[in-house]
């Protein structure tokens, strides 16, 4: 293979994107040890790989692992019951719909994140506050999805239904739910990563709980390195977030 | 359909709105006359309107508003120029974009707040590191977006400007950047959004100034009435800035005819 046309596929231009990533990172190394940049300000990267197996091991760091995602799964229960279950109200009473469906929406744009402190003198600085503002922050895709899932049933499945004169439930279960799983489960897997960022982003802010706490921990200790270190570390965990949810998502869609 | 049949239910729909505000209005009230909760967390709406009066009757929001639209302002400058090119660059060229906008995609659903720390390294206390949330959040989007814009652009346009050797500065005033208002405006929206976000919430974290400061003071003072009118104030302000940039978006779009698009 030429080099031209190791350059043009899809794996070649991969490893070069790996390569130059390694590069720069070489670089930075080599600029801080050099002198040019100050390693009080940005740590050897070095000391960020040789800081991971400490903060692994002293900072527990998969239970902090482990309390953050807890707090993702109950963020994402209270979205499936309520964020489908209003979704669900909205498409049954089209006056509804067409009264709060632009609330929704807005809702989706306000920064909802910022009302943590209101959200503090409610419920205490807990789990609970955290969870909550995971859920607040999710809602509105869930809702919007769910509804426009459910709207998008074909016409035919439901004249279908309506000859076997099935009950409202059974139209519910059988043919509206399923017609509008994947559109739902789009809205979850959105809703899903807005809790996710809001939970580890407010972990950090009031200092409570799983990784996002960890980051705020070490760089009040100025743990440099480690401080790095944990954030690589998140970055690394929602990677992975993001990607698990993409595959579930594209195994839901029919016509894969 | 007759403008009554319409009407009808515009007017049903208006009333069901005007309905439900009454009632969440009103269970609002009666929670805070009910004292089930600790006193001031759900404080009456008189309270609340008048802490709303003072905060915008005074000098002190605007001086902390002016700092945090601002900072969000050179934010979004620094970060949607960045994310501008970034995008083009990416859209332009496919070995690019397979090199690297994985890295965008994976990059972009992160919490960006939790750079914060590294933020007051680089850039100090003061406003350079909320300058550098603001940048760092609405990058993605906006980056994301133009990168897809880019790949969206109707390829007659390109081989005209092609054919009329337009040298790649032309092209991308003349022809990429107009093709692209659409997706353009809709990173900003977007990205306009996660600037807020990371702006204040740093702000919140580590600040003497600026809204999220006031609302963390409030916080800290007990003043509830108070934060609930800056938290009302933030909502409308955020809410209204994302509705007129989409408008901005959506007639702009509608303007250019449809083979163009």
């Amino acid at each position: 293979m030429t080099f031209k046309a190791f350059a043009a596929s899809r794996a070649g231009a991969r490893i070069v994107g790996a390569g130059t990533t390694v590069a720069v990172v070489v670089i930075v190394e080599l600029l801080i040890r050099g002198g040019v940049i100050n390693p009080f300000i940005v740590p050897l990267p070095s000391a960020i790989v040789g800081s991971i197996p400490r903060i692994v091991a002293e900072e527990h760091v998969l239970q902090r692992f482990w309390q953050t995602t807890q707090e993702i799964v109950w963020a994402g229960l209270l979205l499936t019951v309520f964020g489908i279950g209003f979704g669900a109200l909205l498409y049954r009473f089209r006056l509804l719909r067409m009264a709060c469906e632009t609330w929704v929406a807005a809702l989706a744009a306000a920064p909802i994140v910022l009302m943590y402190p209101l959200f503090l003198v409610i419920f205490g600085r807990s789990a609970t506050t955290i969870v909550m503002i995971g859920f607040a922050a999710g809602l509105a895709p869930v809702i919007l999805k769910t509804v426009e899932g459910l709207a998008g049933t074909r016409r035919v499945l439901l004249d279908v239904g309506r000859s076997f004169r099935v009950s409202p439930a059974q139209q519910f279960r059988k043919i509206l739910l399923p017609a509008a799983l994947p559109a739902i489960f789009v809205g979850l897997r959105l809703g899903l990563i807005f809790a996710m960022i809001n939970i580890v982003g407010v972990e950090f802010l009031i200092n409570f709980g799983g990784l996002g706490q960890l980051i705020n921990e070490l760089a009040e200790r100025y743990d440099l390195p480690g401080t790095y270190g944990a954030i690589l570390f998140v970055i690394l965990v929602s990677i992975v977030f993001f990607d698990v949810t993409e595959r579930v998502e594209r195994w839901l869609r029919p016509g894969k | 359909m007759t403008m009554d049949a319409m009407a009808h239910p515009r007017t049903r729909v208006a009333l069901v709105r005007i309905a439900i505000v009454a009632a969440v209005l009103i269970a609002w009230e009666a929670l805070a006359a009910s004292g089930w909760l600790f006193r001031d967390v759900v404080p009456s709406l008189t309270a609340i309107g008048a802490a709303l009066g003072r905060l915008l009757a005074g000098p002190d929001f605007y001086r902390n508003l002016g700092v945090t639209a601002s900072e969000i302002g050179a934010g979004l400058v620094i970060g949607g120029l960045a994310g501008l090119a970034t995008g083009i660059l990416l859209g332009a060229n496919r070995f690019l974009s397979q090199a690297f906008e994985s890295l965008l995609l994976y990059l972009g659903p992160t919490p960006k707040i939790i750079f914060f720390p590294v933020m007051i390294m680089w850039f100090g206390v003061g406003a350079g590191s909320k300058i550098a949330m603001g940048a760092v959040s609405c990058f993605f989007p906006i980056a994301i977006s133009t990168a897809a814009g880019m790949r969206e652009i109707d390829r007659v346009l390109i081989r005209v400007g092609k054919s009329f050797r337009a040298p790649p500065w032309q092209m991308v005033t003349k022809i990429y950047l107009p093709a692209m208002r659409a997706p353009i405006v809709n990173g900003v929206r977007l990205g306009l959004g996660v600037a807020v976000i990371g702006t204040l919430l740093a702000e919140t974290k580590l600040s003497n100034r600026g809204l999220g400061y006031l609302v963390i003071q409030a916080y800290s003072l007990f003043d509830m009435p108070r934060m609930y009118a800056l938290l009302i104030v933030l909502f409308v302000l955020a809410i209204g800035a994302n509705a007129v940039i989409g408008r901005l978006g959506g007639t702009d779009a509608s303007n250019t005819p449809k083979a163009h698009r």
